[in-house]
């Protein structure tokens, strides 16, 4: 009897410890990686927000991508033509690009996903303005036929951050751009595993075993997509606190961006790496309406934005200077088209002239609505900043907390303050989503179509489709200081301070490429 | 009794159909409009005009509340606006952890809070009296996400026992989910011990003074059979009672426990959709919840009747 119970007991234990490291051995490398927020949404043309477009990156594939130098590159483009009118663009794929069914990319498929594309991002509308139609030549070659010459066709096509110009294939293209898409196929690097993801829990992704990377050594988005793990689990851990516990505990690998406030700790930790992805890094901006009293007299915004200081909202809100930069370029600092605010703008307010200002306009006190946003730990503390850079500068300032998703709501309310509206928020963007005019929706200027705050102004307009059609690089340049002074004249929008935000790898954790979006291939675990 | 029971069970629609109304109404009239959160930061006035639309959210108050209680009534609980998932499916695959947590924690705190909620009161003024009162004080006082992090330092970074967050289905590994588990059941189960061992201490002192209990000490019954047979049995009432009423603090203690433990339940599910304004899915996990906590109550109520044979429905 005693030997029936000890061997019971030892097959017990024996199946115990099999079946905790049978899924392991089965799974071979893992790569266990935590965003910055839940992957609820699966469609990166219906939604911009950034967890999206990282799954994208992880099962779609792109035409043309940025390399680490911002320059654009093809991907799943072997070659293309241009006309010598500059209006028909010819596009030949790849060999060998097949979607995760099996089934070949054709240029049928690459069509329909750039007008889907194009019926909702604004880089993919300005485009879409220009195109006349798309003729679709063989499988592999297609033709993008202009109204005119149009600078920005590979800027557009290869655009990093979101929404990106995945290629999906056209079953799923075809979808309501107003709608999400029920499928999961691409023809990325990665495959999604749909039974295995549980939203909430863990999105999984398995290396993708007939892709075909280019032969170029990868950098940035562009290059080689060579995958060097078995598979990419995208953990969901809302809490920034347990994603540090866990990653000194060695439960999860890659961080995408732990808070500021964390990072100290992690740099104490012996096992835990950061790591500097996105070198170009983010930048706040601060929001005026222009359709409603006192922002709509454009005095008052100038007298706003005399106010301003970066410094103070970058040691508010990010604190350490290794991860930020005072920079009064609107479009970057350290991209080329980057160009310094005059004088001491954004640098040292000048209260006294805002004051001026203010009189001058006829200012009469009324206090200005100021969203402030307390569940995005980023933009906490911009707006205590902003109310009392404000209020040394002359004026009054009433600033009302609430959820992101609450302001992300009321300011979409053109109406007055009195009925919901506002006056003023902040944000940020990817710095990769604000490298020209066309691309940044704060210089959009035609009113109701415009981003919210909604300025009018015909002559910024005018300066950006000049940009969209000029196909020389060094008098875009100008066109781009053009728009920034434009932009600094009729006070359309503040920028408020450059920032990084490193992410933390395990220390058997190596390869993280420098991108503007946390990319999974190349990365490799010991 | 099981006329009390049907009257019961009937007693519940008017209860879900007043929860259906309340929390259909907070969620229109609370700010925050999901087809803005979907449409994300670069949208345009017109994009998210054009979701609004096709979420139905453009039409009337009355006319959602209409469409979405008749889907209702059909068994139809609608489709999240976000997780392109019936509210269903979403809940079904959230379940398990809940239900494991709910289950782990009335177990640990039960089995612990009542054995020392009648040595208290047996042991009335002792220093185990004064330690299950200070005990139950601390367990009131601190905040579950703070006893969760505590425990997190000790038992998962210091010592490195058991892992520091996640979950494991029972079915694909037990010892996994059994490791996974111990931290979140203990976190929060603190709150419930306290609850329940200071109404058991109070309920059983209560029954120590009463006569039959003198009688049956001076039948000559040892300690141990006065205690459990004659003094805990009729002082459970009030027990279940407590812990009846403990559920709605379970639930509401599953929603931080999970978040900081990143247990994918109910919880978790709750905050998420309320943080996006994924209205289906808060209206359904709200009715689900007002379910559970009127039948779990109705089953206390049968169960007083195994303890006292004076109760009959």
């Amino acid at each position: 009897m005693k030997k029936v119970m000890k061997r019971t007991l030892a097959a017990m234990l024996a199946g115990a410890i099999l079946s905790s490291a049978g899924p392991a051995l089965a799974q071979g490398k893992v790569i266990k990686f935590v965003q910055n927020g839940n992957l609820t949404i699966l469609d990166p043309i219906w939604t911009t927000a950034y967890v999206t477009r990282n799954h994208g990156y992880l099962v779609y594939d792109t035409l043309f991508a940025s390399d680490e130098n911002n320059a654009i590159k093809p991907q799943m483009v072997d070659k293309y033509e241009v006309s010598a009118d500059k209006t028909v663009w010819t596009f030949t794929l790849r060999d060998g690009l097949e979607w995760h069914d099996g089934k070949p990319v054709t240029s049928e498929d690459c069509i329909a996903s750039i007008k889907r594309w194009g019926a909702r991002d604004s880089m993919g509308q300005k485009l879409m303005d220009f195109v006349k139609e798309f003729k679709e030549v063989n499988p592999k070659t297609f033709q993008m036929v202009l109204k005119e010459p149009y600078g920005l066709v590979l800027d557009s096509l290869g655009k990093p951050s979101s929404q990106v110009p995945f290629m999906m294939p056209k079953r799923v293209a075809d979808t309501d751009p107003f709608k999400q898409i029920d499928s999961q196929v691409g023809s990325g690097p990665f495959i999604y595993m749909n039974a295995e993801s549980k939203p909430g829990e863990k999105h999984v992704y398995t290396k993708n075993a007939k892709y075909k990377p280019r032969a170029e050594p990868p950098s940035g988005l562009a290059g080689g997509k060579v995958v060097k793990v078995d598979r990419v689990e995208i953990i969901e851990m809302p809490d920034p606190q347990q994603q540090v516990n866990a990653i000194a505990a060695g439960e999860i690998d890659v961080i995408e961006q732990p808070p500021h406030d964390l990072i100290p700790i992690l740099k104490k930790e012996k096992g835990v790496t950061l790591f500097n992805w996105n070198p170009l890094g983010h930048q706040f901006i601060f929001r005026m309406n222009w359709l409603q009293p006192p922002f709509n007299n454009p005095k008052i915004r100038e007298a706003a934005l005399l106010s301003i200081r970066q410094e103070d909202y970058l040691k508010a809100t990010v604190g350490e200077p290794e991860f930020y930069k005072v920079c009064t370029a609107a479009f970057i600092c350290g991209t080329p088209n980057a160009v310094d605010a005059p004088g001491d703008l954004f640098v040292k307010p000048n209260f006294e002239k805002s004051k001026a200002l203010l009189k001058e306009a006829g200012y009469d006190g009324t206090p200005i609505v100021l969203l402030q946003s307390t569940t995005l730990p980023v933009l906490t503390n911009m707006a205590p900043v902003t109310k009392a850079l404000l209020e040394q500068g002359g004026f009054k300032v009433d600033m009302q907390s609430m959820d992101w998703q609450t302001v992300v709501t009321r300011r979409t309310n053109k109406g007055p303050v009195s009925q919901g509206g506002w006056n003023l928020f902040h944000t940020f963007s990817v710095a990769a989503d604000i490298l020209n005019p066309i691309s940044t929706s704060y210089m959009v200027a035609n009113g109701d179509k415009a981003w919210f705050g909604w300025p009018t102004d015909p002559e910024m307009e005018k300066l950006r489709d000049a940009y969209a059609k000029e196909t020389d690089p060094a008098k875009n340049k100008a066109l781009a200081a053009a728009v920034q002074a434009r932009a600094l004249q009729t006070a359309q929008y503040g920028w408020v301070g450059q920032w990084y935000g490193p992410g933390a790898m395990r220390s058997n954790v190596s390869g993280w490429l420098k991108a503007p979006v946390p990319v999974m291939w190349n990365i490799e675990k010991k | 009794m099981l006329d009390f029971i049907a009257r019961r069970l009937i007693a519940i629609i008017p209860v879900l159909g007043v929860v259906a109304v309340f929390v259909f109404l907070m969620l229109r009239l609370t700010p925050g409009d999901p087809a803005a959160v979907i449409a994300g930061d670069n949208a345009t006035s017109d994009q998210i005009a054009d979701i609004r639309n096709k979420l139905g959210l453009d039409e009337p108050i009355w006319t959602q509340f209409a469409i979405w209680i008749g889907n209702v009534l059909q068994g139809n609980f609608g489709e999240s606006f976000f997780f392109k998932k019936t509210v269903a499916e979403l809940i079904a695959q959230r379940v398990e952890p809940t239900l494991a947590l709910a289950i782990c924690t009335l177990v640990f705190a039960v089995s612990i809070s009542v054995p020392i909620g009648v040595m208290a009161a047996y042991r009335q003024g002792s220093l185990i009296d004064k330690a299950v009162m200070g005990f139950s004080v601390l367990g009131f006082s601190v905040p579950g996400f703070v006893i969760g992090y505590c425990l997190i330092y000790v038992f998962a970074i210091e010592l490195g026992w058991l892992p520091v967050q996640g979950y494991v289905r029972i079915g694909v590994n037990f010892w996994q989910f059994a490791e996974r588990m111990v931290l979140p059941s203990l976190t929060l189960s603190v709150g419930f011990v306290a609850l329940i061992s200071r109404i058991t201490r109070a309920s059983v002192l209560e029954v120590l003074n009463e006569d039959y209990i003198r009688t049956a000490r001076a039948k000559g019954l040892s300690n141990r059979v006065v205690l459990m047979r004659h003094a805990l049995r009729n002082a459970a009432v009030p027990i279940l009672t407590v812990i009846g009423l403990g559920i709605a603090i379970l639930i509401g203690g599953a929603v931080v426990t999970e978040s900081v433990f990143g247990l994918p339940g109910l919880g978790r599910l709750t905050v998420e959709a309320v943080l996006s304004r994924d209205f289906p899915t808060i209206q359904t996990v709200i009715l689900l919840f007002s379910v559970v906590y009127v039948v779990i109550n109705l089953l206390i109520d049968i169960s007083y009747t195994l303890f006292d044979p004076r109760i009959r429905y």
